[in-house]
């Protein structure tokens, strides 16, 4: 069975047996077992339609929206199971934050995108609010370049720019686990480091969960990586481990470049 | 080879050529009997314009005087429809497009819908009579031709609301949730906002051919004359449509100026709720930000 070991480190999230099929049958995930630190980076890698998405989705139940059948096994985090039908969901995603891997910004300002999660809480202290956008934009290296025109309109700045207002704006909430999926799919490599930067720097107050789209990003900022095949957990450990001496011939393969 | 290519490139060219005039024409043609039309009202109506045939009310049988108690009849009237259909039919599309489930109920629900919008008014008229007049006694009255006309005007809104509503991209939703927003949160903050300016229109369109149309509040509310104003919901009224009818068909001797000039004023009516909503609509988009 895929485990991590030998790590003193605190689980965050804990996965056991995780299953999911979609509607149209198609089992998306099968009898997922994981535990995944606290403030470390963990990459989920795999060819596409492994289901990665379907795995991060699943932790802040943004799955609940998708046309998802079947969900069966565990996720805790810090010890509550979030597929309890009765859960706080609202309180779960501001606790675990998304980023996808197209800049989404809202079609409001760029200061209104990164203080709307805050007013859907019911902020409206100026003070506050203006607090938190700057915060927000600092962590997610953007404030230097957006300060002069907070209240342009958010899709007035770069693709590169939007994608760490989205950073930002997940980050206003004050999460705990920052998911990203794919999250410089459609960025220059400026941007790119940009964004791998703030990961690194972030890992110190969250735990961060990221989909990267391709290998070489897991190896430059992953402590810790998954690889998802075919919605199967083929193995989990270190980031060493699974790039220097893998324990499955098809890690192997896939990290060598020979599928996917 | 290559001159052989060249001629095809020049052969498509030309075809697209011919085609683009001939589209040309065909939409040329299709608005010149519509400014025939309103040429023709402007020409025969005009000379009746005057302050006195938009505040006085008729004299002499209607055969001069003003049509002061029709305008605010038509005013009247549209506010009416507004306060009922407007509400009623944004609410409805908002159930159908973001709580309805994907079903055959659903399915059938928006069949009825469009096919209500194809029901001739007449038919909308008898049934206000019915329900509004009769079975619920508010007699023929304003309130009662409102009610009626909210129904005629409510599909209208609902399909062209739930469109627009449609048209605002499912990715904003999910960032919203994913964020901690519940569905109306969702709705109210993002995608109500976006889809105001196609919501406007399905309103004004609706709100127009309410206030254009006799047929519905012939049974309902409208009255043949009346020598003063409606003074509440529940008192009859004149309307331009009707009072335009009344004075084509019924009343011997009409001089052809009054009737023209009624329907310019009717025009001129639906004109200024044209310009209100448009300028409304760009304010709406210059908000909107994208
Ligand atoms: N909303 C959905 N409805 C039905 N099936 C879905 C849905 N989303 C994903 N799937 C299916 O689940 C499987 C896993 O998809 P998922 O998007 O999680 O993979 P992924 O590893 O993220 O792939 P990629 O690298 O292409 O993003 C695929 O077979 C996909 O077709
Ligand atoms: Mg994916």
């Amino acid at each position: 069975m895929p485990g991590r070991k030998g790590s003193g480190s605190m689980d965050k999230i804990i996965v056991e047996n995780l299953s999911i099929t979609y509607s149209d049958g198609v089992e998306s995930l099968f009898d997922i077992n994981l535990r995944i630190p606290i403030h470390q980076i963990t990459a989920l890698i795999g060819p596409s339609g492994g289901g990665k998405s379907t795995f991060l989705r699943v932790l802040n139940r943004l799955n609940d929206l998708a046309d998802v059948a079947k969900t069966t096994g565990k996720v805790l985090i810090d010890g509550i199971d979030i597929l309890d039908p009765t859960l706080d969901v609202i309180a779960l995603r501001r606790k675990v934050g998304i980023v996808f891997s197209r800049p989404l910004p809202l079609p409001l300002s760029i200061y209104q995108n990164v203080s709307y999660g805050l007013e859907l809480m019911g902020e409206k202290r100026k003070m506050v609010l203006d607090d938190a956008v700057e915060r927000s934009l600092r962590l997610a290296e953007l404030w230097d370049e957006v300060k002069e025109r907070i209240h342009d309109p958010a899709n007035s700045i770069s693709g590169g720019q939007q994608q760490r207002l989205c950073l930002a704006r997940t980050l206003s909430l004050q999460p705990e686990i920052i998911m990203l999926d794919e999250p410089t799919s459609a960025l220059d490599p400026v941007s790119t480091a940009k964004i791998e930067t703030s990961l690194i720097e972030l890992k110190k107050d969250f735990t961060v969960i990221i989909a990267p789209h391709n290998t070489q990003q897991a190896g430059r900022i992953a402590d810790h990586v998954a690889f998802f095949l075919q919605g199967k957990l083929i193995e989990f450990s270190s980031a060493e481990d699974i790039f220097t001496r893998p324990k499955d011939v098809k890690t192997q393969d896939y990290i060598s470049g020979k599928f996917g | 080879m290559q001159t052989a290519k060249k001629s095809n490139v020049l052969k498509q060219l030309r075809i697209e050529k011919l085609g683009f005039s001939v589209l040309t024409i065909l939409s040329i043609a299709t608005v010149i009997p519509i400014i025939a039309v309103v040429i023709y009202i402007i020409y025969l109506g005009a000379p009746a314009i005057s302050w006195e045939f938009v505040s006085a009310m008729p004299s002499e049988g209607m055969r001069a005087g003003g049509i002061w108690p029709a305008i605010v009849g038509t005013f009247y009237l549209t506010i009416g429809t507004a306060l009922f259909s407007v509400p009623l039919g944004i609410a409805a599309a908002i159930y159908l497009s973001e709580y309805a489930p994907m079903n055959k109920v659903t399915q059938s629900i928006r069949l009825a819908i469009i096919n209500l919008a194809g029901i001739p008014s007449v038919v909308y008229g008898l049934f206000g009579l019915g329900l509004f007049v009769i079975f619920l006694n508010f007699g023929t009255s304003i309130l009662s031709a409102s009610l009626t006309l909210s129904i005629m005007t409510l599909p209208v809104i609902i399909s062209t609301t739930e469109e627009a509503l449609r048209a605002v991209p499912q990715s904003f939703r999910v960032v919203s949730v994913s964020l901690g927003a519940t569905k109306w949160q969702t709705i109210w903050r993002l995608v109500l906002p976006q889809a105001i300016p196609g919501i406007l229109t399905g309103v004004v369109l609706g709100l127009e051919r309410a206030a254009g149309e006799t047929a519905p509040i012939l049974f309902t509310g409208a009255a043949f004359f009346l020598p003063r104003l409606p003074n509440s919901p529940l008192d009859a009224t004149m309307a331009l449509p009707y009072h335009l009818f009344v004075i084509s068909t019924q009343v011997p001797g009409m001089p052809i100026q009054i009737q023209y000039g009624t329907v310019l004023v009717l025009l001129v009516f639906v004109l200024i709720m044209d310009i209100i909503v448009t300028m409304i609509r760009s304010h709406a988009r210059a908000k909107r930000q994208w």
